[in-house]
């Protein structure tokens, strides 16, 4: 069953692209049923672990199996995401085959990444996705397409081969791909772990290896930004959560000081940069990279205290929201452009007046995304600054903050700068007068509606009722 | 009876007219009315509840024997509180019936209303602290809606995002409070909470301090207090519930209800002093603003902000008796003038200017009468409620150590006289100075009878006293008991009455326009220009700084640093291309994922 979930998408993939199925209908279909079947998978209590020889060794085989919650919330993340993906943004005519392909492809290499049980095909399935993101910028994306796709190829490319390396040495020391015989490494965790920091980070866009993110998504067609920045994205907190945080956590320590540096670089800096754009695509682009930096710090505080059960839940509840969010905002930002043409904040205004749903989803997302309680970028978010103060008090460390504690404080200035960026981009697009680009702007059909609606809900679920997703990971 | 009723009730109002009930302009605002008058019934019913065991709370977030709850606290403060929330919120609702009958978004006013109801009472019955955030943001949101109600005019838009801007640098504040709170007596529920005798004074001084915070932010204190006067761009209705009576109290109220759980170990520390320097600096800055304002609402907003500061002078001064007992006095006097001052623009044509009413005593007796109700237990005349509860913060001042804030208070006092006197004087007596006020008319009866519902607890609430409303016995033993006496406190209030009241008469009576023109007057006028300190602050801090930000990450990371990997990559890239004959991206990305999987596969296989 779980084996459905990579293949339907990539057989559909392949019979778009090739056998020149109806493209449009097939996605859905694939991306509802991987739903079903995720959801499926995610209630009955023991699912069927997969094995299958899919190369000439008969050692390596591909092993796909709900590892533990953690894969089961990526999984319903990557399923939901996908199915609002297929619904989103306006494929160019005649090129409907490479659109819905690639991002069946991406939804396949996320699923396969997320249940696979060792670090072979973990690596690979990601690699596979990253190929039909490429793609997509450089052929079908926005502005200065093939500069963009560039970028993010050695960009991405290069943080992958210095993944590579770090899961090399890692394997090297232990002796085995497989998850479950992951163990401390005996020697060289410093190297591993800066590897490995290195390599997931840049996938994260972790600071200093940002600057790929807000442009990509720019440009990136809207189901690819959806897909990347909701789905793919988290692979790299995944892997350190599963490998990193098992195979070096000696070294990750060794590492801490600079990782807390460089997340709170994520929160601050890239705060305060997002604040000066002026687009709202790139200032999405640029949020979702400062809100790795939440994630970054319940990753910290893993790390210095390992026994910091509140860390873990925190980092994957923000996962999921965040991709939920993220998606979302992306799905609404370009049915923006769609209207107005142009996502320039100074040339827009007043589009509640002729968009009110639109208004009243995107004021939903802002929200999500500044932390407002009730919506599930919240519960993660306090659950993070809750896992940064665990283990505290005032009697031990001679009544000094730690490390964490001190960090927690300072990434706790970011909810004011996200509440500044997301409402003065609310507040030029939507409030006051309306302008040229807007008043005649039509309103969204129901089915334009429905994918932002649809991952509203999901929102909506996870914040007031946060436990659905905390339950899994017990 | 239920108490969760006390929450569903709104909520389930606020989600029906969200999702269904958007076109339905009538039936939203007699829902939303309906859900709050059986909100205030249910509230009276409660009254005598005694079983908090029947309680059963929400588990929200649940991780192990980690909990986080959202439950239901029914204890004698929350209980008058909900008193005031409820009440006035009704009265508000009914007000509004008449006052946004005409208004194109009525279904949406009123949604948001219902919103502010059900948020406004989660703070209100908080079990603990992040409960209380939780609901603290959520005020926040619907206060920024509703401030933002004409969202396509600039000012308000503007004004929306300034209050939820401004407040969550309080919140920031707060959340750390809350953290490092959370670090001393390991706890956030407020009936667990503890101070350990051995921990230092600076670390429990720095966390008050940080909870204090986001008081500072919701109750707007000097110097986060800038965001409320322009809240006013609202309609006055939501003045008169959130920005007078209730959300802004909020701040007071979690302040007492956190001084209350600490109980016998609240003790003295130099935060509580800060606080009510905070208090008193807010106290006295609003009222010197609130003397030459001409906006009939920015002088009521600078006067809450003003009674706002007395209050967390109070709480600074361990008197929380004497703070709840002037919230809730206050609630309902200042409740009465914003709906009153909503009712003299609504007659006027929307002009709020008072210098272009007058008169306006003949033409509207009632609004007029309640009005003036409303200005009398503000300028504490002896025997209206305000009297009694200025008189027990000045109590409480005068007992402290330190004079200075009896005196602030006291000067306060002669301050808000004189302020109020002379907006009574312009908008009610003389003739009329605009053809507004000359054609303005008595109001109708769904406006003037929750004023003059309102008029009755202004008058009489004061005979309720604060023992009533905060019974806790492990406060009294802090804050010494006060009771209402002749003495320096009575003679203070009497005086600052007569003061005022005779400068007023001196410089405002029958006059048609500003008499007061000095260089500190306009000073005053100008609110100290503390707004275009802080635009030119943000300009040039946040601005340069997001600029530099935005400079670096842009050029040098992204094109010396990365540029420079991506330009040499891509010559080699060019190389390989003239070499395979491969010249686009797509093989180049595929080349690349077959790439790294054969490396892997090598690598490790062979």
């Amino acid at each position: 069953m779980l084996l459905a979930l990579v293949l339907i998408p990539l057989i559909a993939a392949v019979a778009i692209f090739f056998f020149g199925v109806p493209a449009r209908m097939s996605a859905i279909v694939a991306a509802a049923l991987n739903l079903a079947i995720a959801l499926f998978a995610a209630s009955s209590p023991d699912t069927v672990k997969i094995s299958l020889q899919v190369l000439a060794d008969p050692n390596i085989n591909l092993n796909l199996a709900l590892y533990d919650g953690m894969s089961t919330v990526m999984m319903m993340l990557t399923a939901i995401v996908t199915l609002a993906a297929v619904f989103s943004g306006t494929c160019p005519d005649g090129r409907e085959k490479l659109w819905f392909s690639s991002s069946l492809l991406i939804a396949a290499g996320a699923m396969g990444a997320f249940l696979s049980t060792d670090i072979f095909f973990f690596y690979a399935f990601h690699e596979l996705a990253l190929i039909p993101t490429f793609l997509m910028i450089g052929i079908l994306g926005r502005g200065d397409r093939k500069a963009t796709a560039w970028k993010i190829t050695i960009y991405l490319g290069l943080g992958s081969i210095v993944l590579l390396a770090g899961l090399l040495l890692a394997v090297n020391q232990i002796g085995s791909f497989a998850f479950e015989d992951l163990k401390a490494a005996g020697e060289h965790q410093n190297a591993i772990a800066l590897l490995l920091l290195v390599g997931f980070g840049t996938l994260v866009s972790l600071f200093p290896f940002h600057s790929w993110a807000a442009p990509a998504y720019a440009s990136a067609p809207a189901p690819i930004a959806m897909l990347h920045a909701g789905v793919l994205k988290k692979f790299g907190l995944y892997g350190l959560l599963r490998v990193a945080m098992v195979v070096c956590p000696d070294g990750l320590n060794h590492w801490l000081t600079l990782l807390v540096w460089a997340l709170l670089a994520n929160i601050i800096w890239v705060g305060l940069v997002t604040i000066s754009q002026k687009r709202l695509d790139t200032m999405l682009g640029n949020s979702s990279v400062m809100h790795m930096g939440y994630i970054f710090l319940a990753i910290a505080a893993l790390i210095a205290n390992g026994e910091n059960h509140i860390a873990l839940p925190a980092a994957v509840l923000l996962m999921f929201a965040h991709g939920i969010s993220i998606a979302m905002s992306f799905n609404l930002v370009d049915r923006i452009e769609n209207r107005t043409g142009t996502l320039e904040i100074s040339q827009l205004g007043g589009l509640a007046k002729t968009m009110p749903s639109l208004a009243f989803l995107f004021g939903l997302v802002a929200m999500a995304s500044i932390g407002l309680p009730g919506l599930a970028n919240f519960a993660g978010e306090v659950m993070v600054f809750i896992a940064g103060f665990y283990g505290w008090s005032w009697d031990c460390c001679g009544g000094q903050l730690g490390i964490i504690q001190i960090a927690t404080i300072i990434s706790l200035w970011g909810v004011v700068i996200s509440a500044v960026y997301m409402l003065r981009g609310y507040r030029n697009t939507f409030q006051g007068p309306l302008v040229k680009t807007t008043e005649n702007a039509t309103r969204l059909t129901l089915i334009e509606k429905a994918p932002a609606i649809f991952l509203a809900a999901v929102l909506l679920i996870v914040g007031l009722y946060p436990n659905i997703i905390l339950q899994l990971l017990k | 009876m239920n108490p969760w009723l006390l929450f569903i009730l709104p909520l389930a109002s606020a989600a029906i007219i969200q999702l269904g009930l958007k076109r339905h302009a009538f039936f939203s605002s007699i829902l939303s009315t309906a859900s709050v008058v059986a909100t205030f019934v249910v509230t009276l019913m409660l009254f005598n509840y005694k079983a908090p065991e029947g309680v059963l709370p929400y588990d929200w977030i649940t991780v192990g024997d980690f909990k986080l709850q959202i439950g239901i606290q029914l204890d004698q403060l929350s209980k008058g509180m909900m008193v005031v929330v409820t009440g006035i919120g009704m009265l508000v609702h009914i007000f509004s019936l008449g006052y946004m009958k005409d208004d194109a978004a009525k279904a949406r006013f009123f949604g948001n209303l219902s919103m502010f109801m059900f948020s406004m009472t989660g703070i209100v019955l908080a079990t603990n602290f992040i409960m209380m955030f939780v609901f603290w943001e959520l005020v926040g949101l619907s206060s920024y809606l509703l401030i933002g109600h004409w969202y396509q005019k600039d000012s308000a838009a503007d004004a929306a995002k300034k209050a939820f801007i401004t407040n969550r640098i309080g919140d920031f504040l707060f959340m750390a409070g809350i953290l490092l709170f959370w670090g001393i007596s390991g706890t956030f529920v407020f009936s667990e909470m503890a101070i350990p005798g051995a921990v230092s004074s600076c670390l429990l001084g720095v966390s008050i301090l940080c909870i204090f915070g986001g008081a500072m932010g919701k109750s707007a204190q000097f110097p986060l207090h800038v965001w409320l006067p322009d809240a006013m761009e609202g309609p006055t209705p939501v003045s008169a519930l959130i920005h007078a009576a209730t959300m802004v109290a909020a701040g007071v109220y979690m302040l007492v209800r956190f001084q209350l759980s600490l109980g016998a170990d609240l003790s003295a520390n130099f935060a509580w002093e800060v606080i009510s320097w905070i208090g008193g600096i807010t106290a006295l800055l609003a009222a010197l603003m609130a003397t030459q304002q001409d906006d009939i609402k920015k002088v009521l907003a600078y006067s809450t902000l003003s009674q706002l500061g007395y209050m967390v002078m109070a709480v600074g001064l361990l008197a929380g008796e004497a703070a709840m007992f002037h919230l809730y006095t206050h609630a309902w006097f200042k409740g009465l003038l914003f709906l009153g001052s909503g009712a003299i623009i609504y007659a006027c044509h929307h002009e709020q200017d008072a210098w272009k009413m007058g008169g306006l005593f003949k033409k509207m007796p009632i609004t007029s009468t309640t009005f003036i109700i409303g200005t009398l237990a503000l300028i504490a005349f002896p025997l209206t409620s305000g009297f009694y509860s200025k008189e027990m913060i000045l109590e409480a001042a005068l007992h402290h150590s330190h004079p200075t804030f009896f005196w602030i208070a006291a000067g306060v006092a002669a301050l808000t006289t004189f302020y109020m006197l002379r907006l009574v004087f312009i908008v009610f007596f003389g003739k009329a100075r605009a053809h507004g006020a000359e054609e303005a008319k008595e109001v109708g009866p769904i406006m003037w009878v929750p004023l003059a519902l309102l008029a009755i607890p202004a008058l009489v609430a004061g005979s309720l006293g604060a023992k009533q409303l905060v019974p806790h016995p492990g406060f009294a033993e802090v804050a010494p008991h006060i009771a209402p006496h002749a003495g320096l406190a009575l003679y203070a209030s009497i005086g600052s009455l007569i003061i005022g009241s005779v400068l007023a008469y001196v410089f405002y009576w029958g006059k048609d326009s500003e008499t007061i023109n000095n260089p500190l007057f306009k000073v005053f006028r100008n609110k100290f220009y503390i707004d275009e300190i802080y635009a030119s602050i943000v300009k040039w801090t946040q601005d340069l700084l997001a600029a530099i930000a935005q400079f670096v990450d842009e050029f040098v990371i992204g094109s010396l640093c990365v540029g420079g990997l991506a330009r040499s990559a891509t010559g080699l890239g060019n190389i390989f291309r003239k070499k395979f004959q491969s010249g686009d991206l797509q093989r180049y990305a595929f080349l690349m994922g077959i790439g790294s999987a054969l490396v892997i596969y090598f690598t490790v296989f062979f």
